[in-house]
């Protein structure tokens, strides 16, 4: 479906696509809103989404603007990212139907955010904290730089990006395949997905995480609910990172997925699904 | 920087597979099963819904077949897979997935006999119509495109002509119609050239021929290349409109690169059942760990043959388009630089009134170490004359248009001492001289 949501770098509304999980928004059931990491779009969520559209949620996985199916441009920073999630949410509420999201959490969502995404989870729930009942932060860290040759090929469009994001974001599991969903490659998908994206997408979104600072801060004002799930195997944001910034969240657990690495989502989707069932079902 | 990625010789062996996690095996187990035990009836009814991964049926996914699928997807570089039973299920489950009545199909005209059976007299009856073209001339597909089209086809090497398809231009001309290049490479394997990567959106293979290399089973498979944007102007409704067969899925919103993939298993392989058997899934699995040492074998066997036929007085004319005067030797060289396969082409000559035909059939008859047979990609060599089988249902006129003449015969180059193959060549082109009076 396709959202008109403000924007936060111009007066203009634009369109955002976001995935529903195969169901309409319902104002009675509590929203889920996922979002993706640099480059990507939705669709690296399909393994939980209609799970949850179908288990008594409103589900939202966005193309960040200027992503995927998205209008607009690129959002330039975490904190830029994180004050438009509220537009957002304003943008689905009114789209359900009611003044207000409904059920177990009135009036809130939970975020569900994936590397970039994490990052402007966290970022969002410190800063409009009315706004979430829980975030689940997903392959993150207080910071992420990034390696300067990434960097590089992500801002030149260098298909080398592509092949580093793509290696370094797998564990073992997506290196040799046997993945979830038969038949299908991690790699290949994941390089297909980073290469078809709108130029620069992939360099605007790795220069944010590098440039993010304020993951720190951040963690210590966040009062809602949190997990942070990681992979075992993940070289983008290794586990003892994750745990760093857990510990400065008031109301945060961890949880780890073995032989996993940065995209567990993919990797170990239903371990995945679980971890995010039962923390979501718990607040 | 080195993305250490896996290298294509790695993945023959180890692409979609780990040892087996309870039991420790290192082959691939063979899941020789129908069916799979549910967790619960929640996990039951969010594995039909497509709300999880897992395997449901096997004529949907299978363990075994899944690590082949996984091997072939890496080996060509694409998003996902899907196994079946045969090349030719795996051509006619594209075309299935991609269109219906009233649509249409550019191909080029140097196809498999079967291939050409399928578009000429088979899909017509569904609606479905196929112009064929010169595949030396891209333009030629360029003007055979209609509103209606949805597919544009073509083989790497052709057969039997072995015509080089350039696949770039071929598939620049698809992609300014807004159509996907949907190429069989059964004849090039990925080791010697990678369809996607010059620019084709779909690959398939009869895996019955040199990705199995042995003979003893029969397999298909369509690669996707994950690129194509399905939803630009509306042509693919089965891909990018709700699919009522699925609660209402929408497969290129919900899957994006892997659209076409998970469209083939949930429709093709439920509705239509061609699904490869777990054995035959194994015996691949077991033929595709070696791919790159028999292809090697196979394209040096293949110049030793050459250069043994060209200077052989016994036989009228050789083609392959690794020789220099080959029409497509340049385009050849360019895109197979390892090799142009290990198909040639040749004729016998006569001196009888039958002609090259009467020829082949004594020089067909005539070899002891060549196998006569129907099949292609073999480790052991073999031998065919197109003409009266692969290719006998053609008329004159498509016989031409395929490059196929009267007395060709067509050799898959084995892996055998290439000296053995030599005499056993040499002894059969002097029956054959003899029998038709070609030399006394």
């Amino acid at each position: 479906m396709k959202l008109n949501v403000a924007s936060v770098t111009s007066a203009k509304k634009i369109k955002i696509f976001a995935a529903t999980g195969g169901k309409e928004l319902s104002s009675e059931l509590p929203l889920l809103v996922f979002l993706h990491g640099a480059g990507m779009d939705h669709t690296v969520w399909n393994l939980q989404t209609r799970y949850f559209a179908y288990h008594g949620y409103s589900v939202l996985a966005i193309d960040f603007p200027g992503h995927g199916r998205s209008d607009g441009t690129l959002l330039q920073c975490i904190e830029q990212m994180a004050d438009w999630i509220p537009e957002l949410i304003d943008a689905a509420v009114e789209i359900s139907g009611k003044d207000g999201v409904s059920g177990s959490n009135s009036k809130k969502a939970s975020l569900v955010g994936h590397s970039m995404g994490a990052l402007v989870a966290l970022e969002c729930a410190s800063r409009y904290p009315e706004l979430l009942s829980s975030i689940c932060l997903l392959g993150v860290s207080a910071k992420m730089p990034v390696h300067p040759v990434l960097l590089e090929a992500a801002a030149n469009n260098d298909p080398l990006a592509y092949d580093l994001v793509t290696s370094w974001g797998h564990g073992t599991t997506g290196h040799f395949g046997r993945t979830p969903v038969p038949g299908m490659s991690l790699i290949g998908g994941g390089r297909a997905l980073l290469s078809s994206a709108p130029q620069g997408t992939l360099g605007v979104g790795l220069a944010a995480c590098n440039a993010y600072q304020n993951g720190l801060t951040a963690a210590g004002k966040v009062d809602c609910s949190t997990l942070c799930l990681m992979g075992s195997e993940d070289k983008m944001t290794p586990p003892k990172q994750g745990e760093k910034l857990a510990a400065e969240i008031t109301n945060a657990k961890t949880h780890l997925i073995q032989d996993c690495g940065h995209m567990m989502m993919l990797e170990k989707s239903d371990q995945t699904l679980q971890a995010l069932k039962a923390h979501l079902s718990s607040t | 920087m080195d993305p250490k990625l896996f290298k294509f010789n790695t993945l023959s062996l180890h692409g979609g597979q780990r040892p087996d996690a309870e039991t420790g095996a290192r082959a691939v187990p063979i899941y020789q099963t129908t069916s799979y035990v549910f967790k619960d009836s929640d996990h039951a009814a969010a594995l039909f819904n497509l709300e999880q991964a897992g395997h449901i049926y096997s004529r949907i996914s299978n363990p075994t077949v899944a690590v082949l699928e996984e091997r072939i997807s890496a080996l060509e570089g694409g998003t996902g897979a899907v196994a079946t039973a045969s090349g030719q299920s795996a051509l006619f489950s594209a075309i299935m997935t991609l269109m219906g009545q009233g649509n249409h199909i550019v191909s080029s005209a140097s196809l498999y006999g079967g291939s050409v059976n399928l578009f000429q007299h088979t899909l017509p009856r569904f609606g479905i119509e196929t112009t064929f073209v010169n595949p030396r001339k891209p333009e030629e597909f360029r003007k055979a495109i209609r509103p209606e089209t949805r597919l544009v086809f073509g083989e790497i090497i052709g057969n039997p002509g072995l015509e080089i398809l350039d696949v770039s231009a071929v598939a620049k001309i698809a992609h300014e119609a807004g159509l996907p290049l949907l190429i069989d490479a059964t004849f090039n394997t990925p080791y010697l050239c990678r369809a996607l990567e010059l620019g084709a959106d779909l690959v398939s293979h009869s895996v019955t021929k040199w990705m199995g290399g042995h003979g003893v089973a029969l397999g298909g498979v369509v690669v996707e290349g994950g690129r194509f944007d399905w939803e630009s102007d509306g042509k693919f409704p089965t891909l990018t409109e709700p699919y009522a067969g699925y609660h209402g899925i929408n497969f290129f919103e919900e899957f994006g690169p892997q659209a076409f993939s998970m469209r083939m298993r949930s429709e093709a392989m439920r509705d239509f059942g061609p699904a490869m058997s777990p054995q035959n899934a194994f015996y691949l699995l077991q033929g595709l760990e070696t791919l790159p040492l028999r292809m090697d074998r196979h394209i040096s066997n293949t110049k030793i043959l050459l250069e043994f036929l060209q200077s052989s007085d016994e036989v009228a004319w050789v083609t392959h388009p690794d020789l220099p005067d080959h029409p497509d030797h340049e385009l050849a060289s360019r895109i197979l630089p390892k090799g142009a396969g290990s198909i040639v082409a040749f004729g016998v000559k006569s001196g009888s009134s039958g002609g090259g035909r009467e020829a082949g059939a004594a020089f067909i008859n005539s070899v002891q170490l060549a196998s006569h047979l129907a099949n292609v990609g073999d480790a052991k060599t073999l031998v065919i004359h197109p003409a009266s089988t692969t290719h006998a249902q053609m008329d004159s006129e498509t016989m031409k248009q395929a490059g196929l003449t009267e007395d060709m015969i067509r050799l898959s180059v084995g892996l055998e001492d290439v000296n053995d193959l030599i005499d056993d060549f040499k002894q059969a082109l002097r029956k054959a001289a003899k029998a038709t009076g070609a030399t006394k």
